[in-house]
């Protein structure tokens, strides 16, 4: 279930000099799941803007996301106060209804927001995740501190080596030593092959598309799956490992 | 009292409530919609465009942001004409109860036939729209749109293979759209539906290359109104029989502003991606707009610009 309606920026700040937190208010009855995401309307852009929820409560919703076009500027430049006009409860989410005991949730870049509420989710329901995140430089990471505050391990690899494992969070998994036995995870795409490819338990990953309007309606973004055509703002974005057609 | 605002249009002898009509590929199959609104108030649904096998369509990224518009490359995919007369037609009347337009494209004369005869027996579609406009892809669609005597063979071989109302939907991509409609005039058409999307480009400059996979595609929203407007006025002056007005409609202004230019009905096709309760909030707003421009039955304006 998905739905339009007016939400208050309460706060936007810098998380890096690209990255932004934006703490909106308003209605969070369809949000869900961990891993879903808004679609957000900006004055002067004819498409929404999609954007994951990292986090929410009763009357909040946390969105992080990096300012990489004329969109995104547009989000950087908003004041508390700000309203906007948003879909939610777009995007089928994160499954945790399995038997893992030990997921492991890895997050690249800006895939890493959608895994902070599906970290305190798993949480809550009594399993013990463990969290990898991989950006290309120091200066990139963020919300390292946030999961060491839920209580558990965090890792994090960058390509330059400047903190954590020197290379990619496949890395970072392979030096640790570290033990799951459930995946969840969202980043670029050369990630999500690169962990199914050096994993084998059960996964859910989370993909990215263009899209039209984030609902079902254009068939923008519809990928080919083992079990038949899906729309990665419908049906997905999160894919399971056996359905998943490189 | 409250005044009464008649908002009734009637397109060869189907009777709307309003002239208001979702685009075909820009409302799926209405099931995502009914989700934010209760269907009922439109005139009509164009369902999306469908052909005789299931289509997965083009490659990714198929849409790219433009100014006032998007562009969209999703290449027909759908699940095919028995798919769609055995599932999405049943599933659709569940949740609607107002006549259905069924948007048939195909690759051949042949495949255009075969959709429409299957098409014919199904009851609850009232009206059949041929798709000879489709941009994105090759050897169909749009060519059989952009030469008269194609689309003429068009319309001849569906009409008679069928007694639903046969509205020819076609491309703007064209240097004479006159001479096009009023060759499926000729042929038998019962109406035209006109625009379909601009063929448009973007480029990702980043990267040096096209933003779409296909390169190409079709090219909707606000921007193109004023081609719309202008087409459909060309056309509704030309031909005897009804338009159904199409492309960059996005408020109640919009609609009246193109059936002053001819339209009979008024599909909106972008907005409701920008805005999903975008057909509904025209619907609503077609009683003010037109008090507002002293119009007391909707049907009084169509073709009043002369």
């Amino acid at each position: 279930m998905y739905k339009k309606g007016i939400y208050t920026v309460l706060s936007n700040e810098p998380l890096t000099p690209a990255v932004y937190r934006m703490v909106l208010e308003g209605d969070t009855q369809y949000i869900t799941r961990s891993g879903q995401f808004i679609n957000i309307e900006l004055e002067g852009k004819f498409l929404r803007r999609p954007i994951s929820v990292a986090d929410y409560d009763a009357t909040t919703i946390t969105i992080i996301y990096k300012v990489v076009g004329r969109g995104t500027e547009q989000m950087r430049e908003m004041k508390a106060g700000k309203q906007l006009d948003i879909l939610t409860g777009l995007g089928n989410g994160f499954s945790t209804d399995n038997d893992a005991k030990r997921p492991l949730l890895v997050g690249g870049g800006v895939g890493v927001p959608p895994m902070y509420n599906l970290c305190k989710r798993l949480l809550a329901e009594g399993k013990h995740p463990t969290v990898v995140v991989g950006f290309n430089t120091r200066e990139e990471v963020f919300y390292t501190e946030e999961f060491k505050a839920l209580g558990v391990d965090v890792y994090c690899s960058t390509a330059d080596g400047s903190m954590g494992t020197k290379g990619f969070v496949t890395d970072a998994i392979r030096e640790e030593g570290i033990e799951f036995d459930y995946l969840y995870t969202c980043g670029p795409l050369p990630m999500l092959k690169a962990l199914y490819d050096a994993t084998e338990v059960e996964a859910e990953f989370s993909f990215e598309e263009r899209m039209g309007c984030g609902f079902g309606g254009c068939m923008g973004c519809t990928c080919k799956t083992k079990y038949g055509y899906k729309r990665i703002c419908k049906e997905g974005p999160v894919l399971k490992r056996d359905e998943i057609i490189w | 009292m409250v005044k009464h605002y008649d908002t009734t249009v009637e397109l060869s002898g189907v009777k709307l409530d309003n002239p208001i009509i979702p685009a075909s590929g820009t409302f799926g199959f209405g099931r995502e919609f009914a989700e934010f609104y209760n269907l009922d108030c439109l005139g009509a649904i164009s369902i999306k465009g469908t052909t005789r096998d299931a289509r997965f369509g083009n490659p990714t990224p198929r849409i790219a942001e433009c100014t006032a518009g998007l562009i969209n490359s999703v290449g027909l995919q759908n699940p095919g004409i028995d798919k769609v007369i055995a599932e999405e037609l049943p599933a659709l009347r569940q949740i609607f109860h107002k006549p259905i337009v069924a948007n048939i494209s195909g690759f051949s004369l042949d495949e255009y036939e075969e959709c429409c005869a299957k098409i014919d027996k199904e009851e609850q579609v009232e009206i059949i729209e041929v798709n000879v406009s489709c941009p994105n892809v090759h050897n169909g669609g749009m060519s059989f749109g952009t030469q008269p005597e194609a689309a003429a063979e068009v319309t001849r071989r569906v009409k008679a293979v069928t007694k639903k109302p046969v509205y020819i939907k076609l491309s703007p991509n064209v240097t004479d759209i006159v001479a096009i409609a009023r060759a499926c005039e000729e042929a038998g058409a019962d109406g035209i539906c006109l625009i379909n999307t601009l063929l448009g480009m973007r480029i990702d400059t980043m990267r040096r290359r096209p933003v779409i996979a296909n390169k190409m595609g079709g090219f909707s929203g606000d921007a193109i109104f004023p081609v719309a407007v202008r087409m459909v006025y060309q056309v509704a002056n030309a031909c005897k029989i009804p338009v159904m007005g199409c492309g960059g409609v996005s408020s109640a202004s919009d609609v009246i502003e193109m059936m002053m230019a001819g339209a009979t009905a008024v599909q909106v096709g972008a907005a409701n991606l920008k805005n999903p309760y975008a057909a509904k909030e025209i619907v609503e707003a077609l009683p003010r707009e037109m008090e507002r421009l002293g119009i007391e039955r909707l049907s009084d304006i169509i073709g009043i610009v002369k």
